[in-house]
Protein backbone atom coordinates (compact mmCIF):
# COMPACT_ATOMS: atom_id res chain seq x y z
CA UNK A 1 0.00 0.00 0.00
CA UNK A 2 1.53 3.26 -1.12
CA UNK A 3 0.01 6.19 0.73
CA UNK A 4 1.42 8.65 -1.80
CA UNK A 5 -1.23 7.54 -4.25
CA UNK A 6 -3.87 9.05 -2.00
CA UNK A 7 -2.49 12.53 -1.41
CA UNK A 8 -4.75 15.35 -2.58
CA UNK A 9 -4.16 16.79 -6.05
CA UNK A 10 -1.41 19.40 -6.20
CA UNK A 11 -2.76 22.06 -8.48
CA UNK A 12 -0.45 24.41 -10.35
CA UNK A 13 -0.39 26.53 -13.47
CA UNK A 14 1.84 23.97 -15.15
CA UNK A 15 -1.27 22.59 -16.84
CA UNK A 16 -1.29 25.61 -19.17
CA UNK A 17 1.38 24.41 -21.65
CA UNK A 18 -0.35 21.03 -21.87
CA UNK A 19 -3.69 22.68 -22.53
CA UNK A 20 -1.99 24.73 -25.24
CA UNK A 21 -0.63 21.54 -26.76
CA UNK A 22 -4.11 20.05 -26.99
CA UNK A 23 -5.40 23.30 -28.45
CA UNK A 24 -2.68 23.30 -31.13
CA UNK A 25 -3.67 19.76 -32.14
CA UNK A 26 -7.33 20.79 -32.19
CA UNK A 27 -6.59 23.84 -34.33
CA UNK A 28 -5.39 21.56 -37.10
CA UNK A 29 -8.78 19.85 -37.28
CA UNK A 30 -10.86 22.81 -36.08
CA UNK A 31 -13.25 23.01 -39.01
CA UNK A 32 -14.19 19.33 -38.87
CA UNK A 33 -14.55 19.57 -35.12
CA UNK A 34 -16.81 22.62 -35.24
CA UNK A 35 -18.97 21.08 -37.96
CA UNK A 36 -19.36 18.03 -35.75
CA UNK A 37 -20.40 20.16 -32.78
CA UNK A 38 -23.04 21.84 -34.97
CA UNK A 39 -24.30 18.94 -37.08
CA UNK A 40 -25.12 16.54 -34.27
CA UNK A 41 -27.48 18.81 -32.30
CA UNK A 42 -29.05 20.25 -35.45
CA UNK A 43 -29.93 16.76 -36.65
CA UNK A 44 -31.46 15.90 -33.28
CA UNK A 45 -33.36 19.11 -32.89
CA UNK A 46 -34.68 19.18 -36.43
CA UNK A 47 -35.42 15.49 -36.64
CA UNK A 48 -36.98 14.92 -33.27
CA UNK A 49 -38.13 18.48 -32.78
CA UNK A 50 -40.17 18.68 -35.99
CA UNK A 51 -41.05 15.01 -36.08
CA UNK A 52 -42.19 14.53 -32.50
CA UNK A 53 -42.86 18.21 -31.98
CA UNK A 54 -45.72 18.17 -34.48
CA UNK A 55 -47.40 15.41 -32.46
CA UNK A 56 -46.62 17.02 -29.09
CA UNK A 57 -47.52 20.64 -29.37
CA UNK A 58 -46.39 21.41 -25.84
CA UNK A 59 -44.20 19.86 -23.14
CA UNK A 60 -43.40 21.16 -19.69
CA UNK A 61 -45.08 24.45 -20.56
CA UNK A 62 -43.00 25.19 -23.69
CA UNK A 63 -42.86 24.10 -27.30
CA UNK A 64 -41.36 20.63 -27.65
CA UNK A 65 -38.61 22.10 -29.76
CA UNK A 66 -37.48 24.39 -26.92
CA UNK A 67 -37.90 21.58 -24.39
CA UNK A 68 -35.70 19.35 -26.53
CA UNK A 69 -33.12 22.04 -27.16
CA UNK A 70 -32.19 22.26 -23.47
CA UNK A 71 -31.82 18.49 -23.35
CA UNK A 72 -29.77 18.44 -26.55
CA UNK A 73 -27.47 21.15 -25.27
CA UNK A 74 -26.68 19.18 -22.10
CA UNK A 75 -26.45 15.85 -23.88
CA UNK A 76 -24.16 17.23 -26.56
CA UNK A 77 -21.94 18.84 -23.90
CA UNK A 78 -21.78 15.59 -21.91
CA UNK A 79 -20.86 13.58 -24.99
CA UNK A 80 -18.17 15.97 -26.05
CA UNK A 81 -16.36 15.80 -22.70
CA UNK A 82 -16.81 12.05 -22.46
CA UNK A 83 -15.35 11.29 -25.89
CA UNK A 84 -12.39 13.57 -25.27
CA UNK A 85 -11.64 12.19 -21.80
CA UNK A 86 -12.04 8.56 -22.81
CA UNK A 87 -10.88 8.07 -26.39
CA UNK A 88 -8.54 11.02 -26.87
CA UNK A 89 -7.27 10.82 -23.30
CA UNK A 90 -6.48 7.14 -23.67
CA UNK A 91 -4.72 7.83 -26.94
CA UNK A 92 -2.51 10.44 -25.28
CA UNK A 93 -1.80 8.27 -22.25
CA UNK A 94 -1.38 4.91 -23.96
CA UNK A 95 -1.13 4.94 -27.75
CA UNK A 96 0.91 8.05 -28.45
CA UNK A 97 2.76 8.07 -25.10
CA UNK A 98 2.27 11.82 -24.93
CA UNK A 99 2.00 11.65 -21.15
CA UNK A 100 5.23 9.70 -20.90
CA UNK A 101 7.03 12.43 -22.84
CA UNK A 102 5.53 15.15 -20.66
CA UNK A 103 6.36 13.33 -17.42
CA UNK A 104 10.06 13.54 -18.26
CA UNK A 105 9.81 17.32 -17.89
CA UNK A 106 9.17 19.25 -14.66
CA UNK A 107 5.42 18.73 -15.18
CA UNK A 108 3.75 16.19 -12.88
CA UNK A 109 0.97 13.66 -13.34
CA UNK A 110 -1.36 15.88 -11.30
CA UNK A 111 -0.80 18.65 -13.85
CA UNK A 112 -1.46 16.27 -16.74
CA UNK A 113 -4.74 14.97 -15.30
CA UNK A 114 -5.90 18.50 -14.55
CA UNK A 115 -5.05 19.55 -18.10
CA UNK A 116 -7.03 16.60 -19.49
CA UNK A 117 -10.09 17.64 -17.49
CA UNK A 118 -9.79 21.28 -18.46
CA UNK A 119 -9.22 20.46 -22.10
CA UNK A 120 -12.20 18.07 -22.29
CA UNK A 121 -14.28 20.76 -20.59
CA UNK A 122 -13.05 23.24 -23.17
CA UNK A 123 -14.37 20.96 -25.90
CA UNK A 124 -17.67 20.81 -23.99
CA UNK A 125 -17.76 24.55 -23.85
CA UNK A 126 -17.39 24.68 -27.62
CA UNK A 127 -20.13 22.08 -28.04
CA UNK A 128 -22.44 23.97 -25.68
CA UNK A 129 -21.84 27.28 -27.43
CA UNK A 130 -22.47 25.61 -30.80
CA UNK A 131 -25.87 24.35 -29.67
CA UNK A 132 -26.72 27.72 -28.14
CA UNK A 133 -25.93 29.37 -31.47
CA UNK A 134 -28.26 26.98 -33.23
CA UNK A 135 -30.97 27.72 -30.66
CA UNK A 136 -30.52 31.45 -31.22
CA UNK A 137 -30.42 31.16 -34.99
CA UNK A 138 -33.59 29.08 -35.00
CA UNK A 139 -35.19 31.85 -33.00
CA UNK A 140 -36.15 29.61 -30.08
CA UNK A 141 -34.60 31.67 -27.34
CA UNK A 142 -32.71 34.89 -27.36
CA UNK A 143 -32.82 36.25 -23.89
CA UNK A 144 -29.81 37.34 -21.87
CA UNK A 145 -30.61 34.68 -19.32
CA UNK A 146 -29.83 32.02 -21.91
CA UNK A 147 -26.19 33.14 -21.83
CA UNK A 148 -25.89 31.41 -18.45
CA UNK A 149 -25.91 28.05 -20.20
CA UNK A 150 -22.36 28.85 -21.35
CA UNK A 151 -20.78 28.54 -17.89
CA UNK A 152 -23.17 25.67 -17.24
CA UNK A 153 -21.75 23.84 -20.28
CA UNK A 154 -18.25 24.36 -18.90
CA UNK A 155 -19.21 22.95 -15.51
CA UNK A 156 -21.00 20.01 -17.08
CA UNK A 157 -17.90 19.41 -19.18
CA UNK A 158 -15.64 19.43 -16.11
CA UNK A 159 -17.99 16.99 -14.42
CA UNK A 160 -18.11 14.44 -17.24
CA UNK A 161 -14.43 14.82 -18.03
CA UNK A 162 -13.49 14.06 -14.43
CA UNK A 163 -15.85 11.10 -14.18
CA UNK A 164 -14.86 9.84 -17.64
CA UNK A 165 -11.16 9.87 -16.77
CA UNK A 166 -11.86 7.22 -14.14
CA UNK A 167 -12.70 4.92 -17.05
CA UNK A 168 -9.59 5.99 -18.94
CA UNK A 169 -7.46 5.16 -15.90
CA UNK A 170 -9.00 1.68 -15.70
CA UNK A 171 -9.14 0.89 -19.42
CA UNK A 172 -7.01 -1.93 -20.83
CA UNK A 173 -8.00 -0.91 -24.37
CA UNK A 174 -10.45 1.24 -26.33
CA UNK A 175 -13.06 -1.56 -26.33
CA UNK A 176 -13.53 -1.05 -22.61
CA UNK A 177 -15.19 2.31 -23.24
CA UNK A 178 -18.18 0.62 -24.85
CA UNK A 179 -19.34 -0.41 -21.36
CA UNK A 180 -19.29 3.15 -20.17
CA UNK A 181 -21.21 4.50 -23.15
CA UNK A 182 -23.75 1.67 -23.08
CA UNK A 183 -24.21 1.43 -19.32
CA UNK A 184 -23.70 5.03 -18.20
CA UNK A 185 -24.04 7.59 -20.97
CA UNK A 186 -26.99 6.10 -22.86
CA UNK A 187 -29.10 5.44 -19.72
CA UNK A 188 -28.49 9.03 -18.66
CA UNK A 189 -29.84 10.23 -21.97
CA UNK A 190 -33.06 8.37 -21.20
CA UNK A 191 -33.31 9.00 -17.45
CA UNK A 192 -32.26 12.62 -17.11
CA UNK A 193 -35.01 14.49 -18.90
CA UNK A 194 -33.31 15.04 -22.24
CA UNK A 195 -36.25 13.94 -24.42
CA UNK A 196 -39.17 13.94 -21.93
CA UNK A 197 -39.77 15.14 -18.37
CA UNK A 198 -38.34 13.02 -15.58
CA UNK A 199 -41.82 13.08 -13.98
CA UNK A 200 -42.99 10.64 -16.66
CA UNK A 201 -40.71 7.94 -15.25
CA UNK A 202 -41.72 5.41 -12.55
CA UNK A 203 -40.98 6.71 -9.08
CA UNK A 204 -37.91 4.51 -8.53
CA UNK A 205 -36.33 5.73 -11.74
CA UNK A 206 -37.15 9.30 -10.81
CA UNK A 207 -35.17 8.81 -7.63
CA UNK A 208 -32.27 7.30 -9.56
CA UNK A 209 -32.47 10.23 -11.92
CA UNK A 210 -31.94 12.65 -9.03
CA UNK A 211 -28.55 11.05 -8.37
CA UNK A 212 -27.31 11.56 -11.92
CA UNK A 213 -25.40 14.70 -12.83
CA UNK A 214 -27.03 15.15 -16.23
CA UNK A 215 -30.46 15.61 -14.57
CA UNK A 216 -29.17 18.56 -12.60
CA UNK A 217 -27.66 20.17 -15.66
CA UNK A 218 -30.90 19.75 -17.64
CA UNK A 219 -32.88 21.20 -14.72
CA UNK A 220 -30.71 24.32 -14.95
CA UNK A 221 -30.53 24.65 -18.73
CA UNK A 222 -34.25 24.28 -19.41
CA UNK A 223 -35.51 27.28 -17.39
CA UNK A 224 -32.53 29.38 -18.50
CA UNK A 225 -33.44 28.85 -22.14
CA UNK A 226 -37.07 29.57 -21.29
CA UNK A 227 -36.11 32.88 -19.72
CA UNK A 228 -36.66 31.96 -16.10
CA UNK A 229 -34.35 31.51 -13.12
CA UNK A 230 -33.86 27.84 -12.23
CA UNK A 231 -35.19 26.56 -8.92
CA UNK A 232 -32.82 24.84 -6.51
CA UNK A 233 -29.88 26.19 -8.45
CA UNK A 234 -27.54 25.75 -5.46
CA UNK A 235 -28.41 22.06 -5.19
CA UNK A 236 -27.88 21.47 -8.90
CA UNK A 237 -24.55 23.25 -8.87
CA UNK A 238 -23.46 21.41 -5.74
CA UNK A 239 -24.16 18.02 -7.34
CA UNK A 240 -22.18 18.91 -10.47
CA UNK A 241 -19.27 20.29 -8.44
CA UNK A 242 -19.28 17.23 -6.17
CA UNK A 243 -19.10 14.85 -9.14
CA UNK A 244 -16.29 16.93 -10.62
CA UNK A 245 -14.16 16.93 -7.48
CA UNK A 246 -14.78 13.29 -6.64
CA UNK A 247 -14.11 12.24 -10.25
CA UNK A 248 -10.87 14.22 -10.37
CA UNK A 249 -9.61 12.70 -7.14
CA UNK A 250 -10.55 9.10 -7.94
CA UNK A 251 -9.18 9.34 -11.49
CA UNK A 252 -5.92 10.83 -10.21
CA UNK A 253 -5.43 8.08 -7.62
CA UNK A 254 -6.06 5.46 -10.30
CA UNK A 255 -3.66 7.11 -12.75
CA UNK A 256 -0.97 7.33 -10.06
CA UNK A 257 -1.33 3.61 -9.43
CA UNK A 258 -1.43 2.72 -13.11
CA UNK A 259 1.65 4.75 -14.04
CA UNK A 260 3.73 3.61 -11.06
CA UNK A 261 4.02 0.17 -12.63
CA UNK B 1 32.50 18.16 -5.66
CA UNK B 2 32.05 17.21 -9.24
CA UNK B 3 29.55 14.42 -8.74
CA UNK B 4 26.29 15.22 -10.52
CA UNK B 5 24.53 11.89 -10.04
CA UNK B 6 24.86 10.06 -6.74
CA UNK B 7 23.00 6.81 -6.20
CA UNK B 8 23.33 4.78 -3.05
CA UNK B 9 21.97 1.30 -2.48
CA UNK B 10 18.91 1.80 -4.67
CA UNK B 11 16.22 -0.86 -4.39
CA UNK B 12 12.92 -1.45 -6.13
CA UNK B 13 10.67 -4.51 -6.20
CA UNK B 14 7.59 -5.29 -8.26
CA UNK B 15 5.26 -7.99 -7.01
CA UNK B 16 7.93 -9.47 -4.79
CA UNK B 17 10.74 -9.62 -7.34
CA UNK B 18 13.72 -7.29 -7.00
CA UNK B 19 14.08 -5.32 -10.21
CA UNK B 20 16.74 -3.00 -8.85
CA UNK B 21 18.79 -4.54 -6.08
CA UNK B 22 21.31 -2.35 -4.32
CA UNK B 23 22.61 -0.21 -7.18
CA UNK B 24 25.17 2.43 -6.17
CA UNK B 25 26.99 4.75 -8.52
CA UNK B 26 28.57 8.17 -8.74
CA UNK B 27 28.74 10.02 -12.03
CA UNK B 28 30.91 13.07 -12.57
CA UNK B 29 30.19 16.15 -14.62
CA UNK B 30 31.10 15.71 -18.27
CA UNK B 31 31.18 11.96 -18.03
CA UNK B 32 29.43 9.57 -20.38
CA UNK B 33 28.31 6.70 -18.21
CA UNK B 34 26.77 3.53 -19.58
CA UNK B 35 24.37 1.09 -18.00
CA UNK B 36 24.73 -2.26 -19.73
CA UNK B 37 22.66 -5.31 -19.14
CA UNK B 38 20.50 -7.96 -20.73
CA UNK B 39 16.78 -7.32 -21.15
CA UNK B 40 15.12 -7.10 -17.76
CA UNK B 41 18.35 -6.24 -15.94
CA UNK B 42 16.74 -3.15 -14.41
CA UNK B 43 18.27 -0.44 -16.62
CA UNK B 44 15.06 1.37 -17.52
CA UNK B 45 13.71 1.04 -13.99
CA UNK B 46 16.92 2.62 -12.68
CA UNK B 47 16.42 5.57 -15.05
CA UNK B 48 12.78 5.94 -14.01
CA UNK B 49 13.82 5.94 -10.36
CA UNK B 50 16.42 8.61 -11.06
CA UNK B 51 13.82 10.80 -12.75
CA UNK B 52 11.54 10.44 -9.74
CA UNK B 53 8.80 8.85 -11.85
CA UNK B 54 8.60 5.93 -9.44
CA UNK B 55 9.56 5.82 -5.79
CA UNK B 56 12.36 3.53 -4.58
CA UNK B 57 11.74 1.03 -1.80
CA UNK B 58 15.08 2.01 -0.29
CA UNK B 59 18.24 3.93 -1.10
CA UNK B 60 19.35 7.49 -1.69
CA UNK B 61 19.30 9.40 -4.94
CA UNK B 62 20.65 12.82 -5.67
CA UNK B 63 20.80 14.60 -9.02
CA UNK B 64 22.62 17.92 -9.31
CA UNK B 65 22.23 18.25 -5.55
CA UNK B 66 18.47 17.69 -5.61
CA UNK B 67 17.20 14.78 -3.52
CA UNK B 68 15.03 12.51 -5.66
CA UNK B 69 12.11 11.71 -5.57
CA UNK B 70 11.34 14.56 -3.12
CA UNK B 71 12.78 17.27 -5.37
CA UNK B 72 12.54 15.40 -8.65
CA UNK B 73 10.77 18.31 -10.36
CA UNK B 74 13.68 20.66 -9.70
CA UNK B 75 16.09 17.98 -10.92
CA UNK B 76 14.09 17.35 -14.10
CA UNK B 77 14.31 21.03 -14.95
CA UNK B 78 18.00 20.43 -15.69
CA UNK B 79 17.67 16.99 -17.32
CA UNK B 80 16.91 15.95 -20.88
CA UNK B 81 15.51 12.52 -21.68
CA UNK B 82 15.70 10.43 -24.84
CA UNK B 83 13.23 7.63 -24.14
CA UNK B 84 13.44 4.10 -25.49
CA UNK B 85 10.12 4.32 -27.36
CA UNK B 86 9.30 7.20 -29.63
CA UNK B 87 6.83 9.57 -28.09
CA UNK B 88 7.03 12.54 -30.41
CA UNK B 89 3.76 14.30 -31.12
CA UNK B 90 2.60 12.84 -34.46
CA UNK B 91 0.17 15.70 -35.08
CA UNK B 92 2.94 18.29 -35.06
CA UNK B 93 5.75 19.37 -37.31
CA UNK B 94 9.38 19.04 -36.27
CA UNK B 95 9.55 22.65 -35.06
CA UNK B 96 6.20 22.44 -33.26
CA UNK B 97 7.42 19.41 -31.34
CA UNK B 98 10.32 21.45 -30.02
CA UNK B 99 8.19 24.49 -29.23
CA UNK B 100 5.51 22.55 -27.38
CA UNK B 101 8.06 20.53 -25.42
CA UNK B 102 10.05 23.59 -24.42
CA UNK B 103 6.94 25.09 -22.86
CA UNK B 104 6.75 22.22 -20.37
CA UNK B 105 10.00 23.55 -18.90
CA UNK B 106 8.43 26.94 -18.36
CA UNK B 107 10.34 28.51 -21.24
CA UNK B 108 8.79 31.41 -23.11
CA UNK B 109 7.92 30.94 -26.77
CA UNK B 110 10.45 33.57 -27.86
CA UNK B 111 13.24 31.79 -25.97
CA UNK B 112 12.37 28.45 -27.55
CA UNK B 113 11.98 29.95 -31.03
CA UNK B 114 15.46 31.39 -30.66
CA UNK B 115 16.88 27.95 -29.82
CA UNK B 116 15.06 25.98 -32.52
CA UNK B 117 17.46 26.80 -35.41
CA UNK B 118 20.46 25.59 -33.35
CA UNK B 119 18.64 22.46 -32.25
CA UNK B 120 17.62 21.67 -35.82
CA UNK B 121 21.15 22.20 -37.04
CA UNK B 122 22.52 19.94 -34.32
CA UNK B 123 20.03 17.25 -35.32
CA UNK B 124 20.62 17.70 -39.09
CA UNK B 125 16.94 18.53 -39.46
CA UNK B 126 17.05 22.13 -40.65
CA UNK B 127 15.43 21.25 -43.97
CA UNK B 128 12.72 19.24 -42.16
CA UNK B 129 11.61 22.09 -39.93
CA UNK B 130 8.03 22.06 -41.20
CA UNK B 131 7.76 18.34 -41.95
CA UNK B 132 5.20 16.35 -39.99
CA UNK B 133 6.60 13.67 -37.70
CA UNK B 134 5.02 10.66 -39.48
CA UNK B 135 6.93 11.59 -42.67
CA UNK B 136 10.33 11.31 -40.92
CA UNK B 137 12.60 8.26 -41.11
CA UNK B 138 13.52 6.33 -37.97
CA UNK B 139 16.89 8.06 -37.76
CA UNK B 140 15.33 11.51 -38.15
CA UNK B 141 12.82 10.77 -35.42
CA UNK B 142 15.61 9.73 -33.07
CA UNK B 143 17.54 12.89 -33.87
CA UNK B 144 14.44 14.97 -33.26
CA UNK B 145 13.96 13.19 -29.94
CA UNK B 146 17.57 14.06 -29.09
CA UNK B 147 17.02 17.70 -30.10
CA UNK B 148 13.85 17.74 -27.99
CA UNK B 149 15.84 16.48 -25.00
CA UNK B 150 18.16 19.48 -25.41
CA UNK B 151 15.44 22.13 -25.62
CA UNK B 152 15.96 23.11 -21.96
CA UNK B 153 19.79 23.15 -22.35
CA UNK B 154 20.12 20.39 -19.74
CA UNK B 155 23.18 19.54 -17.64
CA UNK B 156 22.40 15.83 -17.68
CA UNK B 157 20.96 13.79 -20.54
CA UNK B 158 19.43 10.36 -20.03
CA UNK B 159 19.39 8.17 -23.11
CA UNK B 160 17.51 4.89 -22.96
CA UNK B 161 18.80 2.72 -25.81
CA UNK B 162 19.30 5.72 -28.09
CA UNK B 163 20.24 3.81 -31.25
CA UNK B 164 18.07 0.69 -31.05
CA UNK B 165 16.47 0.05 -34.43
CA UNK B 166 18.68 2.44 -36.39
CA UNK B 167 20.79 1.63 -39.44
CA UNK B 168 24.60 2.01 -39.16
CA UNK B 169 24.69 5.46 -40.80
CA UNK B 170 22.05 6.79 -38.42
CA UNK B 171 23.83 5.28 -35.42
CA UNK B 172 27.13 6.86 -36.33
CA UNK B 173 25.52 10.27 -36.62
CA UNK B 174 23.94 9.88 -33.18
CA UNK B 175 27.27 8.77 -31.71
CA UNK B 176 29.03 11.78 -33.18
CA UNK B 177 26.42 14.07 -31.65
CA UNK B 178 26.68 12.42 -28.26
CA UNK B 179 30.44 12.91 -28.28
CA UNK B 180 29.90 16.58 -29.08
CA UNK B 181 27.62 16.85 -26.07
CA UNK B 182 30.19 15.39 -23.68
CA UNK B 183 32.78 17.70 -25.20
CA UNK B 184 30.48 20.58 -24.22
CA UNK B 185 30.58 19.34 -20.65
CA UNK B 186 27.16 17.67 -20.57
CA UNK B 187 26.83 14.54 -18.49
CA UNK B 188 25.37 11.56 -20.32
CA UNK B 189 23.80 8.50 -18.79
CA UNK B 190 22.91 5.93 -21.38
CA UNK B 191 21.56 2.42 -21.37
CA UNK B 192 22.37 0.12 -24.22
CA UNK B 193 22.86 -3.47 -25.13
CA UNK B 194 25.15 -2.63 -28.01
CA UNK B 195 28.64 -3.32 -26.75
CA UNK B 196 30.36 -1.39 -29.52
CA UNK B 197 28.26 1.62 -28.63
CA UNK B 198 29.22 1.37 -24.98
CA UNK B 199 32.88 0.80 -25.81
CA UNK B 200 33.06 3.80 -28.13
CA UNK B 201 31.04 6.30 -26.16
CA UNK B 202 31.30 5.59 -22.47
CA UNK B 203 34.04 6.80 -20.20
CA UNK B 204 32.85 4.37 -17.58
CA UNK B 205 30.16 1.78 -17.45
CA UNK B 206 28.33 -0.54 -15.15
CA UNK B 207 27.09 -3.99 -16.03
CA UNK B 208 23.72 -4.80 -14.52
CA UNK B 209 22.24 -8.24 -14.20
CA UNK B 210 19.02 -9.10 -12.41
CA UNK B 211 18.98 -5.69 -10.77
CA UNK B 212 22.51 -5.94 -9.38
CA UNK B 213 25.63 -4.11 -10.49
CA UNK B 214 28.11 -6.87 -11.18
CA UNK B 215 30.97 -4.76 -12.55
CA UNK B 216 31.93 -1.12 -12.97
CA UNK B 217 34.98 0.36 -14.69
CA UNK B 218 36.23 1.99 -17.88
CA UNK B 219 35.65 -0.16 -20.98
CA UNK B 220 39.38 -1.00 -21.13
CA UNK B 221 39.52 -1.62 -17.41
CA UNK B 222 36.64 -4.08 -17.63
CA UNK B 223 38.32 -5.94 -20.48
CA UNK B 224 41.72 -6.18 -18.84
CA UNK B 225 40.27 -7.04 -15.46
CA UNK B 226 37.77 -9.69 -16.48
CA UNK B 227 39.07 -11.35 -19.57
CA UNK B 228 42.11 -12.66 -21.45
CA UNK B 229 43.35 -10.12 -24.00
CA UNK B 230 42.83 -12.20 -27.15
CA UNK B 231 40.02 -14.25 -28.56
CA UNK B 232 40.09 -16.88 -31.26
CA UNK B 233 36.67 -17.86 -32.52
CA UNK B 234 36.85 -21.28 -34.11
CA UNK B 235 34.01 -22.53 -36.27
CA UNK B 236 33.25 -25.10 -38.93
CA UNK B 237 32.56 -28.81 -39.33
CA UNK B 238 33.23 -30.82 -36.14
CA UNK B 239 34.14 -27.86 -34.00
CA UNK B 240 32.65 -29.24 -30.80
CA UNK B 241 34.62 -32.50 -31.08
CA UNK B 242 37.77 -30.48 -31.74
CA UNK B 243 37.06 -28.25 -28.74
CA UNK B 244 36.52 -31.20 -26.39
CA UNK B 245 39.86 -32.73 -27.24
CA UNK B 246 42.13 -29.76 -28.02
CA UNK B 247 40.85 -26.41 -26.87
CA UNK B 248 41.90 -26.75 -23.23
CA UNK B 249 45.51 -27.31 -24.29
CA UNK B 250 45.80 -23.99 -26.10
CA UNK B 251 43.32 -21.69 -24.39
CA UNK B 252 43.12 -20.52 -20.78
CA UNK B 253 39.38 -20.63 -21.13
CA UNK B 254 36.98 -21.73 -23.86
CA UNK B 255 33.26 -21.95 -24.44
CA UNK B 256 31.30 -23.68 -27.15
CA UNK B 257 28.17 -21.85 -28.22
CA UNK B 258 26.25 -23.27 -31.15
CA UNK B 259 28.70 -23.78 -34.01
CA UNK B 260 31.48 -21.68 -32.52
CA UNK B 261 34.20 -22.34 -29.96
CA UNK B 262 35.33 -19.13 -28.23
CA UNK B 263 38.93 -19.54 -27.07
CA UNK B 264 40.26 -16.90 -24.66
CA UNK B 265 44.06 -16.66 -24.68
CA UNK B 266 46.94 -14.43 -23.62
CA UNK B 267 49.07 -15.63 -26.51
CA UNK B 268 47.23 -16.84 -29.58
CA UNK B 269 50.27 -18.04 -31.51
CA UNK B 270 50.35 -21.73 -30.42
CA UNK B 271 46.60 -22.07 -31.07
CA UNK B 272 46.84 -20.47 -34.50
CA UNK B 273 49.69 -22.77 -35.45
CA UNK B 274 47.69 -25.76 -34.29
CA UNK B 275 44.69 -24.63 -36.33
CA UNK B 276 46.81 -24.59 -39.50
CA UNK B 277 46.72 -28.37 -39.26
CA UNK B 278 42.90 -28.43 -39.18
CA UNK B 279 41.75 -27.35 -42.63
CA UNK B 280 38.10 -28.16 -41.85
CA UNK B 281 38.05 -25.43 -39.19
CA UNK B 282 37.99 -21.74 -39.85
CA UNK B 283 38.78 -19.09 -37.29
CA UNK B 284 38.70 -15.42 -36.43
CA UNK B 285 41.47 -13.96 -34.30
CA UNK B 286 40.64 -10.66 -32.59
CA UNK B 287 41.36 -8.66 -29.46
CA UNK B 288 38.95 -9.23 -26.57
CA UNK B 289 36.12 -6.72 -26.40
CA UNK B 290 33.37 -5.64 -24.10
CA UNK B 291 30.97 -8.21 -25.49
CA UNK B 292 33.28 -10.96 -24.25
CA UNK B 293 33.24 -9.43 -20.79
CA UNK B 294 29.49 -9.03 -20.91
CA UNK B 295 28.93 -12.64 -21.97
CA UNK B 296 31.35 -13.90 -19.35
CA UNK B 297 29.62 -11.99 -16.58
CA UNK B 298 25.99 -12.42 -17.59
CA UNK B 299 26.11 -15.82 -19.33
CA UNK B 300 25.03 -16.97 -22.74
CA UNK B 301 21.47 -17.95 -21.96
CA UNK B 302 18.67 -15.93 -23.50
CA UNK B 303 16.93 -13.49 -21.19
CA UNK B 304 13.27 -13.10 -21.80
Amino acid sequence: MNTQFYTLPRISLRFVPIWKRHFLVWRKVAITSILGHLADPVIYMLGLGYGLGSLLPEMGGTSYMLFLSAGTLCYSTMNSASFEALYSGFSRMHEQRTWEAILNTPVTLDDIVLSEILWAASKSLMAGVAVLLVIWLMGMSHTLLSLWVIPLALLLGLCFAAVGLIMTALAPSYDFFMYYFTLVITPMMVLCGVFFPVAQLPLVLQQVSQLLPLTHAVDMARPLLNNSVPQNAALHLAVLVAYTLAGFYVALVLFRRRLSK
Amino acid sequence: MNTVIAVENLQKSYAGSRVVDGVSLNIRRGECYGLLGPNGAGKTTTLRLMLGLIDPDAGNLSLLGHAVPRHAREARLRIGVVPQMDNLDPDFTVAENLLVYGRYFGLHDAEIEARIPHLLEFANLTSKRDAKVPTLSGGMKRRLTLARALVNDPDIIFLDEPTTGLDPQARHLIWQRLRELTAQGKTLLLTTHFMDEAERLCHRLAILDQGRMIAEDTPRGLISQHIEPQVVEVFGEGVSAWAQSHAAKYAQRFEVSGETAFCYVSDAQPLLEHLLGHAELRYLHRPANLEDVFIKLTGREMRE
